[in-house]
Formats: structure tokens, sequence, C-alpha cells
């Protein structure tokens, strides 16, 4: 038998469920807010002590979810959600906001060391390499239970803390950039989440300063039939700098989870923000039980002239993923990128891309996606780049790679192009591929495992994206990436 | 080391034998020249002793080292000292050859419950083969075999073998695509790697690789049958008359 055809034999006998992340923290927890109502709205918003313009922010974007339709042009499939069925909030009982480290629960503390998460500062502090601190802003389903460094950070100037906070202490920046990027009413998901939004980070990056150090938040969905509504918010004043890093769990349950996030940015002149994520909520079992619905809005803005911003995803986890991180170069020279790579193993489906929005003069754009099927899953690449009148001399370059591994998974390449300025210049190079029984026989000819042989040959097919993540999280996603394909091979 | 005992073997139920009763042994320290006119098994011996699961082995029996190999895995048979030097290397787009040798050699050590070479050890051992080959460090920072020429791939195959040190050596027409001062560079790459513990089996078709890897034994092979075994004077011999009395005698 072929080694790529015992492969696929092995991805339906084996459970794919190498899961490591499928825990269930058991810590006493408080659910409310069933169903999607005015009622839950304001429930919602009065356990985050939130003033009046916010609940009605929230209300507003209730009133016009109502009126719209769930989208259905994603290369994806699912039963309807009922959303009256879900709850909207949950958060532990020991958790009445952020605190310092040593007033967090133990078991969140264990539960976040288990997931390879460093909360603790004075460890780290303590560290011989200073220059590999990271900040971490904990999400424990619906609330934020601690972020380290803030007061470090403070000295710089940088605010880094939960979404929640931030509504509380810094009203003006919240209400003069929440909903800048992403409108309430941009779709489904993200008026939904304007709704119903429970807990993120917002960074606040001032004039001139280069944020001293990694910022990141760890989302962790924990209760059942609960939704997470992410909500974050990153600004870089006029000169500055941040790198932002995003990771995602959740416990192994049969039910599907929901988790509609909005991120937004906004990069002011010379602005340059890095935003990375590493996405790995649980993606289901063999069968396709269960598994997180990851329908997500991310876009940053150029608002500036030579700002940069640069999405770096690294996709292995959720039943569903419907994801679009996407730039609007709007300041002249400008720039975005993206860089993506979408694993898709078991039963599940990715659908994911970017769009590139082309609004300024010598504006420029860069996307590289990798997408790597394996078992029945299906990757759909979803892409737009677009060049409005007065983007004269725009340039992208488009480059999509797919990976097969088995002959019963599916890749797509969709992209969409429109240029209104003659002077736009865009490039699209398309590649799809498949790991042969040959290479593989080669390999174990000398002397790989077959889980040596796919790892091997799927990290060269990343590679170019793997090194646009901070260093300390590319060994980390390259063995995310190993992990989740584990049930494609021996 | 080796011993082939009446190997028959085919593609699938419906075809002919490719293989139609093989028998040979070699013994450490030995050399084996196999040749045989195209299409007469010689490529499809090779891949069978590497383990490759295209063929359906009919009968016989393949003894390494005095184990069952047929009842091994590909990568196990590697681990415990066989290697095949292709001859179509395949190409692996994306890793570049030093990391595939770096992954390769641990894997084997792994596998043989030895530690990984730590990198500066694995770097001068591999400065020094590939110095050998002639093979420039900007070629192993390419990926591998990808854009290599025919030649360049076959030097590439060669590294590997000196790199991993196997117990047997089966080299399918790696002479193919040298140029005259490749065909030596290689060859005293892999006379270097005679010893009494290693055995080679070199596959052929010119009796000009022969002058430089001098065999011990010289088979040839004809429809899937070994015909006619000698020693170096019937390379010679097959050079100035051709296959023609053999194929007729397989027939
Ligand atoms: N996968 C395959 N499917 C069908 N026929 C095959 C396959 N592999 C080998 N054969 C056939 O088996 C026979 C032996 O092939 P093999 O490659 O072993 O010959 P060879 O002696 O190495 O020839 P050459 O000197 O040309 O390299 C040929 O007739 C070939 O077409
Ligand atoms: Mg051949």
């Amino acid at each position: 038998m072929p080694a790529v055809q015992e492969t696929i034999d092995q991805v339906k006998a084996i459970d794919v469920d190498q899961y490591k992340y499928g825990f269930v923290t058991e810590i006493e927890s408080e659910k409310g807010a069933k169903g999607l109502s005015e009622e839950t709205v304001r429930f919602l918003s009065a356990k985050k002590d939130e003033p009046e313009w916010m609940t009605e922010w929230r209300l507003d974007a209730l009133r016009r979810f109502k009126t719209m339709l769930e989208p259905s042009w994603a290369r994806v499939s699912y039963p309807d959600i009922d959303f009256d069925e879900l709850y909207y909030w949950a958060a532990p009982k020991s958790v009445e906001g952020p605190k310092s480290l040593d007033e967090v629960d133990p078991e969140l503390l264990a539960t976040y060391e288990k997931l390879g998460i460093p909360l603790a500062e004075q460890e780290i502090l303590a560290g011989v390499e200073p220059k590999n601190r990271v900040a971490v802003d904990a999400v424990f389903d619906s609330v934020s239970v601690v972020t380290t460094f803030k007061e470090e950070l403070k000295k710089a100037g940088v605010i880094f803390c939960s979404i929640s906070e931030a509504v509380r202490e810094y009203p003006d920046l919240v209400k003069k950039y929440l909903g800048s990027v992403v409108p309430v009413t941009d779709n489904f998901y993200a008026t939904l989440n304007s709704a119903v939004f429970s807990d993120g980070s917002f960074v606040y990056v001032p004039e001139g300063v280069r944020c001293p150090m990694e910022l990141s938040t760890y989302f962790r969905i924990n209760e059942q039939n609960t939704g997470q509504f992410e909500r974050t918010l990153i600004i870089a004043e006029k000169g500055s700098y941040v790198s932002y890093l995003e990771g995602c769990t959740a416990p192994q349950r049969d039910e599907n989870q929901l988790h509609a996030a909005v991120v937004e940015l906004v990069a002011l002149d010379d602005a340059e923000i890095k935003y990375s994520t590493v996405q790995n909520w649980y993606p289901g079992d063999k069968d396709g039980k269960g598994g997180i619905y990851n329908f997500v809005t991310k876009r940053g803005d150029c608002r500036g002239r030579n700002s940069k911003i640069s999405w770096t995803q690294v996709e292995t986890g959720s039943a569903i993923t419907w994801k679009y991180p996407s730039c609007i170069l709007r300041g002249d020279n400008s720039r975005g990128e993206f860089y993506s790579i979408a694993v898709s193993n078991g039963h599940q489906q990715v659908d994911s891309g970017t769009k590139m929005i082309h609004l300024g003069k010598n504006t420029s754009s860069r996307i590289i996606s990798k997408g790597i099927s394996a078992g029945v899953s299906q990757n759909t690449y979803r892409g737009l780049v677009s060049a409005h009148r007065k983007a004269s001399n725009a340039r992208n370059f488009t480059q999509c790679d797919s990976l097969l591994i088995g002959q019963d998974c599916g890749a797509h390449t969709v992209p969409y192009i429109e240029s209104k300025n003659a002077s736009a210049v865009f490039e699209h190079e398309a590649t799809t591929s498949k790991i042969s029984d040959d290479q593989m026989f080669y390999c174990l000819q000398r002397g790989l495992s077959e889980e040596e042989a796919v790892a091997l040959i799927v990290n060269g097919f990343v590679k170019d994206v793997i090194q646009q993540l901070p260093m300390e999280f590319a060994v980390e996603a390259q063995k995310l990436i190993s992990i989740s394909l584990e049930g494609s091979v021996g | 080391m080796l011993e082939i005992k009446n190997l028959h073997a085919r593609i699938a139920e419906d075809e002919a034998e490719i293989l139609r009763g093989i028998d040979l042994t070699v013994n450490p320290g030995e050399v084996h020249a196999v040749m045989g006119p195209n299409g007469s098994g010689k490529s499809t011996l090779s891949y069978i002793l590497a383990g490759k699961e295209d063929y359906e082995i009919t009968e016989g029996e393949i003894l390494f080292n005095g184990e069952n190999m047929l009842d091994m895995e590909p990568d196990e048979r590697a681990a415990a000292g066989m290697f095949l030097a292709f001859q179509y290397p395949i190409e692996i787009p994306g890793v570049a050859t030093m990391e595939f040798l770096k992954t390769a050699l641990n894997a084997q050590r792994k596998a043989r419950g030895e530690d990984p070479l730590s990198i500066p050890d694995f770097m001068k051992t591999v400065k020094a083969k590939a110095a050998d080959l002639n093979i420039s460090m900007d070629m192993l920072k390419r990926p591998l075999n990808v854009g290599f020429s025919g030649g360049e791939k076959k030097r590439s195959e060669i590294l590997q073998m000196s790199l991993l040190e196997p117990k047997l050596c089966v080299l399918d027409e790696t002479d193919s695509g040298l140029d005259i001062d490749a065909l030596r560079i290689v060859s005293e790459g892999v006379n270097k790697l005679r010893s009494p513990e290693r055995a080679m089996v070199v596959i052929t078709h010119y009796q000009r690789l022969l002058d430089h890897i001098v065999p011990d034994v010289v088979h040839v092979l004809s429809r899937g049958k070994i015909v006619k075994t000698g020693d170096k004077a019937l390379a010679l011999e097959l050079e100035k008359n051709g296959y023609a009395d053999y194929v007729d005698a397989a027939a």
C-alpha cells in the first residue's frame, strides 16, 4: 500500500483528537444572560460596570443585528445557530475584573500554566534574557483575568489592559476609535459582536514610542454553551511600533461553541503594527463532532502616511474558520501585509484570506498564503485586492500555495481583483501541490518516519510565513502544525 | 549480509512477473555489480530491497543480516543500514538539502537509540564530506534536488550515503548523467566507503564505472533473472558483445 494511501486510511481510523488543550477547568463559574435580547445586553453591560454611552452603543448594534441575515457565501456548511440558546456571559466566580497576579485564583493560574502561557512576572523578571519578556492579557470565557507587566508598560506610556477596563478608564480613546475600522453594521457577526462583546484587549501606544516588549492575549473558552465575543482595539500613534500576539484554545466538548471576534487596528503616520495569531481552538473529533465555530472580523486601518500593518496567522484549530484579516491602505505610502498558514485536518472547514483595499497613493501590499489540507477537510483561500480611483501606483503581490495530503480533502483559491486605477500593478501566483508517494518513500528510505517526513515537507512549505512570526512563537507554531497533522500520518 | 532467495515479484495480480526468481548473496566487504538491458528489473530489485510498497512479492525471501527484510518498514531498513542511491532522485521543494541531511541523520540515530549530533559536529562532518565530492555549501542551502542538474543529483545521493554510513549500499545507475571528472570524484567517494563491514550492489550499464569501482562479482540480470555471474572480465565481455546471448538465455 503506498505511503500516502496509508496516511489517508489512518486519518479515517485514528482519532484526530491529538488536541492537547481539551481539558476542562473545574472552577465555580457564573453563567448568565441566556438568549439574545435587550435584557441580555443590559445585564452584560451592567456586569461590566459600563457607562451609559457604551450600553446604548450595544443596544443600537442589537437592534441592527435583528434585521440582518447570516451570510452564506463562504465555502463552509454548518447547522443553523440558535442565538437564543446561547449564554452570553460566563465568568469564573472569583474574578471581579482584572487583578494583580497574587489575587488571581490559583486554579486559573494553573490553567494557563497547563496551556504553557507565562503569567508569572517575577520569574520572567528574574530571567537573564529580558528581551524575551512578553506581557500577557489572559481572557477566560467572558472576562480578562489578569494582565501582566502593566506597570512597566505604563512607564513607557503604553496602555495595555482589558477592553472592559479601557471603556471605564479611557472612554475618550475608546469612543474615538471603537467601531471606526469595523463599523457596527459591517457584517452579521461583527454586529453581533458589537452588541454582546465580552472582553478582549486594548492597546494604546503613544507617539514615537516603540513598545518595549511583545504584547499578547490568550483566549480560553471554558464554559459550555457559551459564546465568546472578544473585542480587541489597538491604536498606534504617530511613529510608534507594537508587536502583538494572540493565542486561543478551548476544551474538547461535543457541542459546537461560537467565537465571534472583532479586532480593530489603527496605525497613524509612520506607525507600525505587527499582529500575529496562533489560533488553536478545539477542531472537533474525528467524526466532525464538536469544535469551535470561529467567525472573526479583523481589520487594520493604515490611516496615516507611511504606516504599516502586518497580519501573520497560523490557523490550526476550529471546526469552522471564517476569517479575513484585512488592511485599508488609506494613508499615502502605507503598506499592508498578510502572511497565513491555514492547516485543516479531519472534518475542519476553513474559509480564510484577506482584503487589501488600496485607497492612498503609492500604497503596497503583500499576501503570502499557505493552505495545508488533510483528512476530509476543505480549505479555501478567499482574497480581495482592490485599488480605488485615487490609488495611483498601488502595488500588490499575492502568492497562494496549497498543499494536499491525501485524496479526500480539498483546496480552493478564490481571488478577487478590482482595479479602478490604471497605474495599479497587481500580481497573483498560485500553486497546488501534493505530498507524493515518491517523496514519502524517498524520505522513509533515508530513515525518516512517516510523521517526520510529513513534518519536514510541511515545514518547508510554510517556512516563508513562519519567518514572519516573533521568534519566541515560531518554534511553538511549527510544533503546533506538526501536532495538527499528527492524525494524518502513522 | 544480504541473501535474496528465489525472489518473485510483480506490480499487480493481473500483471506478469517483473522478477522471476532471483538468487543473490552479498557478503560483508564485497562489491557486486548488476548489469542488464533496459527493463530487465534492476531498479525494481533495488526498490524492493528498500521497501517500496508498489510491488507484490509472490515467492521467495530476503534476509538482511539474518533478519527477514520483507517484514521491515522502509525507515526501519534504513536505520538498520540499508541505503539506496536512486536512479532518479526525488525533489523535495522548500526543504533545504542541509536540513534534510540533518533530519535524516538524526532520525536514524534516534531509531538506533543514539543522541542527535550537535549542530557544530554535524556541520563539520557535512562540510568535509561535501568538499570531497566537490559540492558547494551554496548547493546545500538549496531545496533538495530541486533544480539540481543530473550530475548534482547523483553527487547529492553519494553525499547522503557517505554521511549516513550504511551497511548495505545499493547504487542504481549512479554513473549516468555524470561528466568524466564527476565520475572520478563520485567513484572516489564510493571507494572511500568500501570496508570489510560494508557491502555494495552497484547497478550500471557501463563497464567504465567498474574501472573506478572494481567489483568482486558481476551479475547479468535479464528479464527478471540472473542469467550469468562472473568476475570483472564479464563486464568487459558485455561491453564488447552486448546482451544478445543472455537475453536469449532468459527467454
Ligand atoms: N510501477 C510500475 N508499473 C508498471 N510497470 C512497471 C513498474 N515498475 C517497473 N515496471 C516494469 O518493470 C520492468 C522492469 O523495470 P525496471 O525499472 O526495474 O528496469 P531496469 O532494469 O531498472 O531498466 P533501466 O536499465 O532502463 O533502468 C519494466 O518493463 C518496467 O516497465
Ligand atoms: Mg533502472
